[in-house]
């Protein structure tokens, strides 16, 4: 308790010093606990890109090239799946619902979905939040279209305004369909996801673009076919679709449909759940985060042996101090008690403030993460992993404190009652 | 606890540092208990090295030095700590207080390092340290930061200090030379009322020969070490 009470007095009379050496331990502890707390977060988030989704189904392929090019908007599709084969599954009685995406488009550099209703009434992102509409209305019509927010955001866009869709991916392609007139409908609610960034449309729509190009090369010149042509149809007749997403009546049925839909004879297909798969991406971009992490731990490092470096200048002024209490009876040992002591209170107390720092971040910058990156942070109590790294930054401030420790013991030893410098 | 007459007793007390040569070499050289001792002692003449065996800091050859009736040289280095902790009062030449504790924390610090010392209190610890503080005069004083006080006021806390818990022997090395002449007798004069009453020795060293004849009793360091300083 003595040796308590003379440490924490004399930490109180290096006030400025001892405040910056904790302060520089606590920068350190926020960064190691920030970092962990804004990984869990962009996990979080990126394993909830897509939510409520049992199975996603495109033809065979790699799953992740599959996930890239359905949810992240993001490649291209090697091959397409056929409407029947589509209506076939959606029709299943143990399938729920289905939303189809035709990929394929881009409108200045932003992608182009067709896809129908069912987008709008199932898919599902973070926790099951729906997608909403922030203005106008769902496409349904053929040349309906309805933008992502960012989409909105960045081209200017508003309801009611004419825009072109170019086929390929290319937003300075000369071979724009400049004769397929799409009308702005409906513009959605920012998510956050991948979703923003893209122009929906309709499965006819899609089909109405590429009418024409059947042979892959543009139409002969004389053989385009105009909106008005189009228009005039009874239907315009869907042929492929490029993937689409599965609800299943129960997710007890996913093994079994994914199993079944992986089989089919009718066409080479592959099906994943969206929440495996997510986690699996996430294992192979986990490696940024652990050098983020190593990065962390080695600032932790820095700011421990700043306090060692001020803890150690510091004894040549306290000499005279060792002298006294030496004089007074204290054993050498219950000097390197102080100063191991004087370290370890430091570095808690820089743990500490710097728990602090990151709940206050956290209060301050959650909303602002989330709306400027999509990124939901969640303040939650620390868990094992942080409680560990705080628990090590203190145990650490402790065991440098053993170097000025052993220092002032020697020199205790030496001096004796007299200070000889 | 001591009622021989004898408080320090050395005796054939040799000391040297590492492997040089004898820096202290004393035949013969005796303290009462209760004397009031003056031991002239100027620089080079070991006297630094004398109090550290005394006060156990230094390690003396078994049977060489009795203090208190303890053999110091057969004590370890804790007991050593323990037992200067418990039995000595020391008064430095300056500097003797703790900055960052204030004058009654400097006060009380001993006996909160040392429980024997605690255990011959009477009273609490409180009114032990006002106690003392009041017979140097020093009790408007306790609760001001150490940094603030001038050099006499310094070592009249220091004076306090080393008398709380009445410990046998106090050993002052040079508690005067920091002060002008007026305080220097001031000083003196308090320090030897509160050494009368605690019941204490008193080894007081000094290069100040003019000091010599207050005391009951006055050595020569150089006199006493034979060896070459």
């Amino acid at each position: 308790m003595l040796l308590l009470h003379l440490a924490r007095k004399s930490l109180a009379n290096r006030l400025l010093t001892s405040s910056l050496t904790a302060l520089s331990i606590a920068f350190s502890v926020a960064l190691l606990v920030g970092v962990e707390n804004v990984r869990t977060g962009m996990r979080e988030s990126f394993s909830n890109t897509v939510s409520g989704t049992d199975l996603i189904v495109g033809s065979r392929g790699g799953t992740i090239q599959l996930m890239l090019y359905s949810v992240f908007g993001m490649g291209s599709p090697v091959a397409n799946i056929s409407h029947e084969t589509w209506k076939e599954w959606d029709e299943h009685p143990a399938v729920s619902w289905t939303i189809p995406y035709a990929l394929g488009d881009s409108h200045r550099g932003f992608r182009v979905i067709g896809t129908n209703a069912s987008f709008y009434e199932h898919y599902k992102y973070r926790g099951g939040q729906s997608i909403a509409l922030a203005e106008g209305r769902q496409a349904e019509g053929v040349f309906d279209v309805v933008l992502g927010a960012q989409v909105a955001e960045r081209l200017e866009y508003a309801v009611g305004e004419r825009v072109a869709v170019t086929h390929g991916m290319s937003a300075v392609g000369f071979m724009n369909h400049d004769e397929m007139p799409f009308e702005v409908v409906g513009i959605l609610e920012e998510t956050f996801t991948p979703v923003d960034r893209a122009i929906y449309v309709t499965l006819e729509g899609i089909t109405a673009i590429h009418m024409g190009w059947e042979s892959g090369a543009p139409p002969m010149p004389g053989e385009e076919i105009t909106a008005d042509e189009v228009l005039a149809m009874e239907e315009v007749p869907v042929s492929q679709i490029t993937s689409f997403f599965l609800g299943a009546e129960s997710r007890a049925y996913t093994l079994q449909l994914q199993r079944d839909i992986s089989t089919s004879e009718a066409e080479p297909m592959t099906a994943v759940i969206p929440g495996l798969a997510l986690s699996e991406m996430w294992q192979g971009i986990s490696y940024a985060e652990d050098g983020l992490r190593v990065i962390s731990a080695f600032v932790v490092l820095v700011g421990i042996l700043g306090m060692l470096v001020s803890i150690y200048t510091s004894l040549e002024a306290r000499r005279r101090e060792m002298a006294i209490l030496r004089a007074l009876g204290t054993g050498p040992r219950r000097i390197v008690s102080l100063l191991v002591l004087e370290a370890g209170l430091l570095s808690a107390l820089g743990a500490l403030m710097g728990v602090g720092l990151v709940y206050g971040g956290l209060i301050m910058l959650q909303p602002w993460l989330e709306g400027r990156f999509g990124l939901l942070v969640p303040i939650r109590m620390l868990d094992g992993v942080q409680l560990a790294y705080v628990g090590a930054v203190v145990v650490l401030g402790f065991v440098a404190g053993l170097v000025p420790a052993i220092k002032a013991y020697r020199t205790a030893l030496h001096d004796g009652l007299s200070v000889r410098v | 606890m001591n009622n021989t007459s004898e408080c320090i007793h050395a005796q054939r007390l040799t000391f040297a540092y590492g492997t040089g040569p004898n820096v202290l070499d004393i035949p013969d050289f005796t303290v009462h208990a209760g004397e009031r001792v003056f031991l002239y002692g100027p620089s080079g003449s070991g006297k630094t090295t004398l109090l550290g065996l005394i006060a156990g800091v230094l390690q003396p050859e078994p049977g060489t030095l009795n203090v208190l009736g303890h053999d110091v040289g057969s004590l370890s280095s804790a007991a050593r700590d323990r037992f200067r902790a418990s039995h000595i009062g020391y008064v430095f030449q300056m500097f003797n207080l703790i900055p960052y504790l204030n004058v009654r924390d400097n006060i009380a610090l001993p006996v909160r390092i040392n429980t024997e010392r605690r255990s011959r209190l009477n009273g609490s610890l409180d009114e032990a340290v006002a106690e003392a503080a009041a017979h140097l005069g020093i009790e408007e004083l306790l609760d001001e930061k150490v940094t603030r006080l001038s050099v006499g006021q310094q070592q009249r806390v220091a004076a306090a200090r080393a008398i709380l818990g009445a410990p046998e022997l106090i050993i002052a090395d040079e508690p005067t030379s920091a002060l002008d002449a007026d305080r220097r007798h001031a000083f003196l004069e308090l320090l030897f009322s509160n050494v009368q009453e605690a019941g204490s020795t008193l080894l007081f060293v000094s290069h100040d020969l003019g000091l010599a004849d207050q005391f009951d009793r006055s050595l020569s360091l150089p006199d006493l070490n034979r060896a070459e300083g």
